[in-house]
């Protein structure tokens, strides 16, 4: 395996940004690249990860290209996937031994569409999507037989919401901040029971990018490179009634093949766009009370879809970077209910 | 037991499209009659419309053109398919039109010609709606027509295919 490391990380996020994609977008890219120092001609694969439905734009994705500068041609993929995912094929191209570093970025504006019913496409086309389950209700589903399960209570969502609040004070990129007292959101309408807005993600547009670089050259480009020691991705049944909604299989297998608890763990920036789901999570993922979950205010305090996944990873690394921490582990989900799951284990030196 | 060989499924999904500020101010200067192009501060090509970036050298194009409403067809389809929304009845005639001045060609619909007279390298303008029917919208430019004028070289325009 070579080692690869984050040198860089650069994002945006804002509740309604006026500007379209490739303005989002281009500001963000260049802080990534410039904070690398490395020449963008010199950055060997350029990986992004979106989706067009966000947009409601057939190839935007290609569109966005224009706030890279693909001139003179350069190496460039797309998935059709939260950022996160990107980076793991950029990490995969490296260790093909192809390139020695990458440029990775996602975008993701929520706020065009209903966002809640826009998600209801990536659902079984035959059996679920002409229902039109909205992506509140289903995680609502998930969220009931989660409590139901283990007992636990909505006060103790409330109180993830609340305290990712808290932590997103210091957070530039939030959305949603502020210390908020769990009796207060109890008192708070439902959504979609057993929900509330509070345990809901904020609707927000924005973008992430990153830079990686394979060995020791990566020191060049970085005081301290954060290097990703481990790395999976698993995947769920499309069929919500074929899954145990209360668990995470998926995760507890990338969490255990990237290797999690191979020493001990700091901190977690885990990507749970629902307050319930942090939970699910930490359970899958083995994290005690001892780990701090989510110090930047994670995904209830900032959602750009598409992004907010790449977005732990960096906010992981820049922690690591700035010697808050040694050992951290990134997570990022994609599809209905915590479908797909990917762990990325950082470390510093 | 007969199968079931398709179903159908409407979608209908509504968006709120964000053109972003490039967009915006090109669509205002159409809303006026005017094209407003961009140009790059270090490559200097134009672009029209300009989506605020140049995809060669990724940095943003804040300079601002007007460019005149005349320009060369650098290619064109007939298109023959009736679709919804369409102004215009097929058989009708799609070019894509470089702007004097642009570095980009953007694609609108001919009329006043016959369609077997459309022709790579035809010099065309702009005809647009009367004045007081401006909007921010490329509808405020009905169709292009041809000029009378000799056909552009084809070195001219070899690199907008």
């Amino acid at each position: 395996m070579r080692d690869v490391a984050i040198v860089s990380f650069a994002q945006s996020a804002k509740a309604r940004d006026v500007r379209n994609e490739v303005e989002i977008l281009m500001p963000v890219v260049q802080e990534a690249v410039k904070r690398s120092g490395m020449k963008r001609t010199d950055i060997g694969f350029t990986c992004s990860g979106s989706s067009d439905y966000l947009q409601g734009q057939t190839f935007a994705f290609v569109g966005a290209l224009d706030a890279v500068g693909a001139w003179p041609p350069i190496k460039e993929s797309h998935v059709e996937m939260d950022g996160a995912w990107a980076l793991y094929e950029a990490w995969i191209k490296i260790q093909t031994g192809d390139v020695d570093s990458a440029l990775i970025y996602s975008f993701g504006k929520s706020s065009p569409g209903d966002i809640a019913e826009v998600l209801a496409i990536q659902l079984d086309p035959y059996t679920v999507t002409p229902l039109w389950p909205d992506a509140h209700s289903l995680a609502a589903l998930q969220a009931r037989a989660f409590l139901e399960k283990t007992g636990k209570s909505e006060r103790e969502l409330a109180a993830v919401a609340a305290r990712s609040r808290r932590d997103a004070v210091t957070n530039p990129h939030a959305v949603v901040s502020g210390a908020v007292d769990v009796e207060k959101l109890l008192a708070e309408p439902y959504v979609c029971s057993p929900l509330r807005a509070h345990d809901l993600p904020p609707v927000t547009d924005g973008a992430g990018a990153l830079v990686i670089v394979a060995g020791e050259e990566a020191r060049k480009y970085c005081k301290r490179p954060v290097w990703i020691r481990g790395f999976d991705h698993r995947i769920e049944p499309q069929g919500l009634g074929l899954r145990d909604l209360s668990r995470c299989a998926s995760a507890e297998i990338a969490a255990q093949k990237a290797g999690v608890h191979r020493a001990r763990v700091d901190f977690a920036e885990l990507h749970a766009p629902y307050s319930h789901q942090e939970l699910i999570l930490r359970g899958a993922l083995g994290l005690g009370d001892e780990v701090t979950i989510n110090p930047s205010g994670g995904a209830l305090a900032s959602h750009p879809l598409m992004t907010a996944g790449l977005i732990r990873i960096g906010e992981a690394a820049e922690r690591i970077m700035s010697g808050r921490g040694r050992r951290a582990i990134a997570h990022a989900t994609q599809g209905p209910c915590l479908q797909q799951n990917l762990v990325c284990v950082l470390e510093g030196d | 037991m007969e199968l079931i060989k398709s179903i159908t499924v409407p979608v209908v999904l509504d968006y709120d499209y964000v053109t972003g500020r490039a967009q915006s101010r090109f669509l205002r200067g159409i809303a006026e009659g005017k094209i407003l192009g961009q140009r790059c501060i270090e490559c200097r090509r134009v672009y029209v419309p300009s989506r605020g970036a140049c995809p060669r050298c990724a940095v943003r194009t804040e300079e601002e053109i007007e460019l005149p409403d005349k320009g060369t067809v650098t290619t064109f389809c007939i298109v023959r398919v009736p679709s919804e929304n369409l102004a215009f009845n097929p058989p009708y005639a799609c070019v894509a039109v470089l702007l004097d001045g642009a570095n980009i060609p953007f694609n609108h619909v001919m009329q006043e010609c016959a369609l077997e007279d459309v022709r790579m390298g035809m010099r065309v303008q702009a005809v647009w709606v009367p004045k007081e029917q401006l909007g921010p919208s490329m509808t405020s430019i009905r169709y292009f027509k041809p000029l009378a004028e000799p056909d552009a070289e084809f070195d001219s325009y070899k690199e907008h295919l």
